[in-house]
């Protein structure tokens, strides 16, 4: 399962050593190194206080709560469908990601399920999402490195998907989209080909994309052998999605925990990299994005007929339990526990967002560090600050 | 600061019967009923504290303009505790009285006699169940299964850590996906003040909590999920948290549950025994207070009613419909499929 190399276990060992030697070989003065709330290299208000030795860093923490909305209080005070315009803004750059699991969840409990149309139609737009998320983490992955470049041509090409959102749902970043039982709405009229077009300028930017980064001396300098999580490590921490993937764990909910979208219709693949460091993050998460353009293709020339929406109450009242549902959103591993008391709103749900694991492996990768790498290192691990701080 | 310390002088209030409670309490005319068992857990008519609820709960809830009136409503909150103490004393009296572990039947009909044999056919999580029940013996106290999709299992709180090694060591699941607490306590507070639909609860019923899949006894249940990645198969972990909030921190087991233990203390008040930094992680470091908790007031709720409730009042030519409505559905549903 965990495919640790060589290079790996000198890499941690060395990391190991040198965190040993810190303020033993000669007696240095600390000095505490505060990055943010506010800082071009957190993208998001998350604080990072680093105690440092000389270039060292010796211990890393993160602070957040500054953005903390307490999602999980105020979704007990609403009712089910009032909930997704709320869990939306939980990822924002992946956002109808965030409402699927959810609707998931309240279906499961309703013992209804979307017709196959709408299954297949969520599949796309979460694909849909996937990309326009995962791109910016390509632009940005450079930007914060010091390419500057491909983060332009990222917000560039990221339009095309977003404008294909918006045509289906009327909104670009906030879909508010999905409902218990379906869709709100079907395709417009020529959407598909016009996807697919996008979906040729998807793919062209990732061949771009590699092209400037990927061969990049100066890039790969930077992160290859930096930030090496070996897989039982960040199994531990609970990351999910490309982070543990880079690790090479093969684990993707998509394939491997069929929640009745349209995945398993399809063939595709699940990319991994053995070395986990910040260069095999990158490069997964490279490679899926052009999955998903080929999923989204595929998808599109299945796409069955039928009704989007099932017949559901007007009045959503969900039966007493409990259930957990989680997807592979463009972070990693989305999930939502459910607690209904068969009223019109949850009971407790208790959101399980993937970069707050994510990130929590932070003080276990960055000790021992140098200051540059700290960067590189978040860079890489990828969050979205309303997802670490819901 | 508020510190773990700190924390500890305020539980055995909790535990405390009525009788000997009440000289702690505020002096109020209705010495019938035990003084708030959470008190020291609410804001004391302090300003500052107030104002970090304010920010904690109100400014990021709905921005819409109303926090001067939300300043106004603090005063209330901060001196007025009496809608604390009924709901949460009688849920320790339900608990301390009828509701102990081992004599409390799971479930008002007749189930099987042995909670932690749930009546299922699915082999694989049948599989995983029996190998927790071997390690563990009375450990486990009660399971379900819903076959084809998920495992609850409930442990006893001295078993806690040893079920995380278990299930990491023996069944595979090396994959931590979260750890968190339920409140089981119905909340006093209802959906809204004005709502129609979900009126305040009345406190002599709120003993009425109910616990979830595989049973419970206390008020807070602690719970996490853990997966293995290489089957696909994960299951779901659930632990009773005795009248002293105390559990055995996981961390050892599983690393990242620093700071699920973390934010599960700083909002629902559980101690994790062997924790290194049990700090805030969310809110401020002067907060006081479990804002997790069904009795911890919403305020901006409670200030400014969720306009949105209007969605969901029946129409006046379709209240019966609906119910027509809803019992079809599911029913049309499994027919089709």
């Amino acid at each position: 399962m965990t495919a640790v190399t060589d290079s790996q276990k000198l890499a941690y060992i060395a990391g190991q050593a040198a965190d040993a030697r810190v303020n033993v070989e000669i007696e240095t003065e600390g000095m505490t190194l505060n990055m943010g709330p506010q800082h071009p290299a957190t993208h998001g208000t998350l604080r990072i206080v680093a105690k440092l030795d000389g270039e060292q860093v010796v211990s890393c923490d993160p602070v957040m709560g500054y953005m903390h909305r307490g999602y999980e209080k105020l979704v007990e005070v609403r009712t089910y469908p009032q909930v997704t315009t709320l869990v939306n803004r939980i990822d924002w750059l992946g956002s109808f990601a965030n409402e699927v699991p959810f609707i998931l969840a309240a279906e499961k409990l309703m013992e209804i399920e979307a017709p196959p149309r709408a299954q297949w139609i969520r599949t796309v737009l979460f694909e849909l999402s996937r990309i326009a998320n995962i791109t910016l983490f390509l632009g940005d992955m450079g930007v914060q490195i010091g390419a500057l470049t491909p983060v332009f041509y990222a917000f560039r090409d990221r339009e095309f998907v977003l404008n294909q959102i918006e045509a289906v749902t009327g909104g670009r970043f906030h879909p508010n989209f999905d409902r218990i039982g379906g869709l709100r709405d079907d395709l417009p009229k020529g959407w598909i080909a016009d996807t697919k077009a996008a979906m040729d300028k998807v793919r062209d930017f990732c061949d771009e994309l590699e092209t400037l980064l990927s061969g990049n001396e100066i890039f790969t300098a930077r992160t290859r052998g930096v930030g090496i999580i070996p897989g039982d490590v960040g199994l531990s921490y609970g990351l999910s999605g490309a982070n543990i993937r880079a690790s090479g764990v093969d684990w993707d909910l998509r394939r491997d925990q069929p929640v009745g979208l349209a995945w398993n219709e399809v063939d595709w693949k699940v990319w991994t990299h053995p070395d986990g460091d910040s260069f095999a993050r990158y490069w997964v998460r490279l490679q899926e994005t052009r999955e998903a353009a080929d999923i989204v293709d595929k998808l599109l020339d299945g796409l069955p007929a039928g009704p989007v929406m099932a017949k559901v109450p007007r009045i959503i009242k969900v039966p007493a339990g409990e259930a957990w549902v989680s997807t592979e959103n463009p972070l990693g591993e989305m999930g939502y526990y459910v607690v209904s008391k068969g009223d019109l709103g949850p009971f407790r749900v208790k959101i399980k967002s993937p970069s707050f694991n994510n990130i929590s492996i932070i003080p276990w990768v960055m000790r021992g560090v140098y200051v540059p790498d700290v960067i590189t290192i978040l860079a890489s691990l990828y969050f979205i600050l309303g997802d670490i701080d819901r | 600061m508020s510190s773990p310390e700190d924390d500890a002088a305020d539980t055995p209030a909790e535990g405390l019967p009525a009788e000997t409670a009440a000289t702690t309490g505020d002096v109020t005319s209705e010495m019938d009923q035990p003084p708030p068992a959470s008190l020291s857990d609410q804001p004391t008519a302090d300003e500052e504290v107030t104002g970090d609820q304010v920010e904690a709960t109100v400014e990021a809830a709905e921005a819409e303009g109303h926090a001067d009136m939300t300043a106004a409503g603090v005063g209330d909150e901060g001196v007025d505790p009496e809608p604390e103490g009924p709901p949460v004393a009688e849920a320790v009296v339900a608990a301390e009285a009828g509701l102990e572990p081992d004599t409390a039947p799971e479930q008002p009909e007749p189930e099987p006699a042995d909670p932690t044999s749930p009546d299922s056919s699915d082999e694989l999580r049948l599989g995983l169940l029996e190998v927790l029940k071997a390690e563990l013996g009375d450990g486990v106290v009660g399971a379900h299964i819903i076959d084809g999709d998920d495992l609850w299992v409930r442990f006893t709180p001295e078993a806690w850590r040893e079920a995380g090694q278990i299930a990491k060591g023996k069944l595979g699941c090396t994959y931590f996906c979260f750890l968190s607490t339920i409140d089981w306590l119905p909340s006093p507070w209802g959906r809204s003040e004005d709502s129609p639909l979900d009126v305040p609860r009345d406190p002599a019923t709120i003993a009425d909590a109910t616990p979830g899949y595989a049973g419970g006894w206390s008020r807070f249940q602690v719970f996490a999920r853990v997966q293995d990645p290489t089957r696909g198969l994960g299951f779901t972990l659930k632990v009773d948290v005795p009248m002293s909030m105390e559990l055995p921190t996981w961390i050892p087991v599983y690393a990242g549950a620093d700071w699920h233990e973390r934010e599960a203390w700083e909002m629902y008040g559980v101690r994790f025994v062997g924790h290194p930094n049990l700090v805030h992680l969310y809110l401020p470091t002067e907060f006081e207070g479990h804002p997790g908790r069904k009795d911890f007031p919403l305020l901006a709720r409670q200030v400014k009613p969720w306009p949105g409730i209007v969605d969901v009042e029946p129409m006046p030519d379709e209240a019966d419909d609906s119910g027509e409505d809803g019992a079809e559905a599911p029913a049309a549903e499994a027919s089709r499929a």
